[in-house]
């Protein structure tokens, strides 16, 4: 018996060496790690890929040097920095509201990873309603912005956290509403389910109006510029986590990154056919398509100035809303009629 | 129900800020996002510049000078030298007067240009802000060859300037000019017409005709609001009046009539540039001058158009080789004034925008 086989041999009967308490726990904590280690590099890469397309779309070149090509190194160094920086908790805050924040922030960014299938059997997790547990978690993300405005005791975070509790709770509603089209078509809230529909088309083709809806309030979602108001640096220093820095400071960055990245995924997943695609493996399919948003994000923040909170909020109930009310009632009078 | 017990929050805005542009503090009184009293706290830069040329001969002055508004020294130069120049009856050389517009329109460019990409930039676009900084750094590289300096130049003198422009010189603004308009063209684009860009600065930060009048606020701030008048124009010095250029105004007075107005300067200023290079006379670039300076005893106040507003130096000689006072009238300061007028009713983010379009430099207000 090879190595492999005798490797294959125990994975399959490892169920049965256990009581199956221990074996799922031991399965689940396997995928967490996996997830933690795959946002952290993904994160790490991501923030590489950004710096080097705002560069160049600002006439610069971004990081050139750390590493040798093209500066691939430079945020694995940062990163290094920001662990290594001394852990500094400010005298006036209120401090288990302050140091939990960052971490409710990353958990439930986290925890939506469970259930995004990356290939047809890349999946932690899949429940049969994964897309109502990705939304339901992700505003937990809210809770944890909020504690660390309020909890450190500053005015600009207190601001900032007030914005981004707003933001977020109108942004969600157009975001849910763009989303209920594809679920009628595909009868199925599972992800997996979502995406096997999409084998011959693409939602894309049959909800354009839900995925333009999807992408814009997506953005508000993550606080990505034309709508990234709560850190808005020019007006609140840096939004909620000016008090921040160090490790926790890196847990915020890491989570907004990751919660791009859950944003662009479920796009992918929703109205891009997930993993389907011809030649390459889904998995690869799946990151080139997640990326696309990625990029359009990136390529967003090179063109556009901020919008002003008031301006944001009459956009999210005026403009979405409606119209997402609207696209919902043509799809459901379509597939009624057909 | 018991009624909800609010209050308003007042914030220091600064002196550390992003986007005070350097040591300003500002007051606020906010209640929610909205703005209930702003006041400007100046003075963190204070240097005692107009106490110390009391202690400096005047040519020991001019690099001083350029301490003031250090995105425009050439500006700040010219307007001492002609104060004291009135003092002294120097017949300055043409070639030399076309030198100093030239120069002194250079500062405005990469001065306006600074503006422009910080505004924006406070305005959350980051990508203006580079590209106006790929410009001013060919105007930067210019003066370089020109005087040897890039921001403090020290380089226009009583009675003319400190060196000849080279042909070196010459080319290089010449090629620049070849592609400035292109480039402002692509500012306009990434801007003027864009739907967040006019929402955030349409209507912000109004100031009226009147208003812009009693505070006494000059440069873009008062075009913007309406009113023609610009020291090129209606008190001409050097050779201005040979120059053919237009003088932008703003109807509403707000935000975006300020950006107008400025953009407009900045292609205006490209064109007089090119005018002064075509006419540049043959000659000398400096008159013969002696070698310690002692003006006749009198006082003497000059004024010119500065990038930021109307730029006045008022000297007073005792007859001694240095100035027994000097004040300077600094457009900054006093446009700055105008800021509790104009955000009135504004939000957060507004006073950002505001603060931006009027255009300070701390350098300036402080002194």
């Amino acid at each position: 018996m090879g190595f492999f086989e005798s490797l294959r041999f125990i994975w399959l009967f490892l169920p049965n060496l256990m009581p199956r308490e221990i074996y799922e726990l031991g399965v689940m904590a396997v995928a967490f790690l996996a997830i933690v280690i795959f946002i952290t590099l993904m994160v790490l890469f991501m923030v590489w890929f950004e710096r080097k397309i705002i560069g160049h779309i600002q006439v610069r070149r971004g990081p050139l040097h750390t590493g040798g090509f093209h500066g691939w190194a430079q945020t694995i160094a940062d990163t290094l920095k920001l662990f290594l920086k001394e852990d500094i908790v400010p005298r006036g805050v209120d401090r288990p509201v302050y140091v939990l924040a960052p971490l409710i922030v990353f958990m439930s960014t986290v925890v939506a990873y469970i259930v995004i299938p990356f290939s047809k059997n890349l999946v932690a997790r899949d429940i049969n309603m994964g897309v109502l547990f990705v939304f339901a978690v992700s505003s937990v993300t809210t809770i944890g912005i909020f504690m660390a405005g309020w909890g450190s005791n500053n005015k600009y975070s207190l601001l900032g956290a007030m914005r981004v509790a707003a933001q977020i709770v109108s942004y969600e509603v157009p975001l849910l509403l763009s989303v209920l089209g594809v679920f009628m078509l595909s009868q199925t809230l599972s992800l997996s389910g979502i995406v096997e529909a999409q084998k011959h088309v693409w939602y894309v083709f049959l909800q354009p109006v839900g995925f333009v809806i999807y992408v814009i309030a997506g953005i508000g979602e993550v606080n990505r510029l034309p709508f990234d108001i709560p850190e808005a640096e020019s007006e609140l220093v840096a939004g909620f986590h000016t008090e921040y820095s160090g490790l926790r400071f890196a847990f915020f960055f890491l989570s907004e990154y990751a919660n791009m990245f859950v944003m662009s995924a479920m796009a992918t997943v929703l109205f891009l056919g997930g993993w389907h695609g011809p030649v390459l493996p889904g998995f690869v399919w799946f990151m080139i398509k997640a990326f696309f948003f990625m990029f359009l994000m990136v390529w967003l923040r090179g063109t556009y100035p901020r919008l002003r909170v008031d301006q944001m909020m009459a956009f999210c109930w005026k403009v979405l809303l409606p119209l997402a009310f609207l696209n919902l009632l043509v799809t459901g009078l379509v597939m009624a009629a057909f | 129900m018991p009624e909800l017990k609010t209050d308003s929050l007042f914030i220091n805005m600064g002196p550390q800020h992003p986007s005070t542009h350097g040591v300003l503090r500002l007051g606020l009184t906010i209640e929610g996002e909205r703005v209930v009293n702003v006041f400007p706290d100046v003075g963190f830069l204070h240097r005692g510049i107009e106490k110390l040329a009391e202690s400096r001969t005047y040519i020991q002055t001019i690099p001083l000078t350029d301490r003031l508004d250090y995105m425009s020294g050439m500006s700040n130069n010219l307007a001492y030298v002609l104060a004291v120049e009135k003092l002294l009856d120097v017949e300055v050389p043409r070639r030399a007067e076309f030198i100093r517009v030239i120069v002194a329109e250079m500062s405005r460019l990469a001065s306006h240009l600074i503006w422009l990409g910080s505004f924006a930039n406070d305005l959350g676009a980051t990508t203006p802000l580079i590209y106006c900084f790929r410009e001013r750094e060919d105007i930067l590289d210019a003066l370089e060859i020109l005087c040897g300096a890039r921001m403090t130049f020290n380089y226009v003198r009583f009675g003319g300037v400190a060196r000849d422009a080279t042909p070196p010189f010459v080319e290089k603004l010449r090629k620049f000019l070849s592609i400035f308009d292109r480039r402002v063209d692509e500012y306009e684009e990434l801007l003027t017409k864009n739907a967040i860009f006019t929402n955030r600065t349409r209507g912000v930060g109004l100031l009226t005709r009147e208003e812009a009048i009693s505070y006494a606020a000059s440069g873009p701030v008062l075009r913007g609001s309406g009113v023609k008048w610009d020291l090129r124009k209606d008190a001409p010095y050097s050779v201005y009046p040979e120059m053919d250029f237009v003088i932008p105004t703003g109807e509403a007075g707000d935000a975006y009539d300020r950006y107008l107005v400025r953009l407009v300067e900045m292609r205006q200023a490209a064109r007089i540039i090119r005018q002064a290079l075509d006419g540049l006379p043959e000659g000398d670039f400096t008159a013969k001058m002696p070698r310690v300076l002692k003006p006749r005893k009198g006082e003497a106040y000059s004024r010119i158009e500065a990038p930021k507003g109307e730029l006045g130096f008022y000297v007073v000689s005792d007859g001694t080789a240095n100035p027994y006072r000097v004040k300077i009238r600094a457009p900054s300061f006093i446009n700055l004034a105008t800021i509790p007028t104009m955000c009135k009713g504004a939000l957060v983010a507004d006073i950002v925008a505001v603060l931006g379009s009027i255009d300070i430099v701390l350098g300036e207000v402080d002194r």
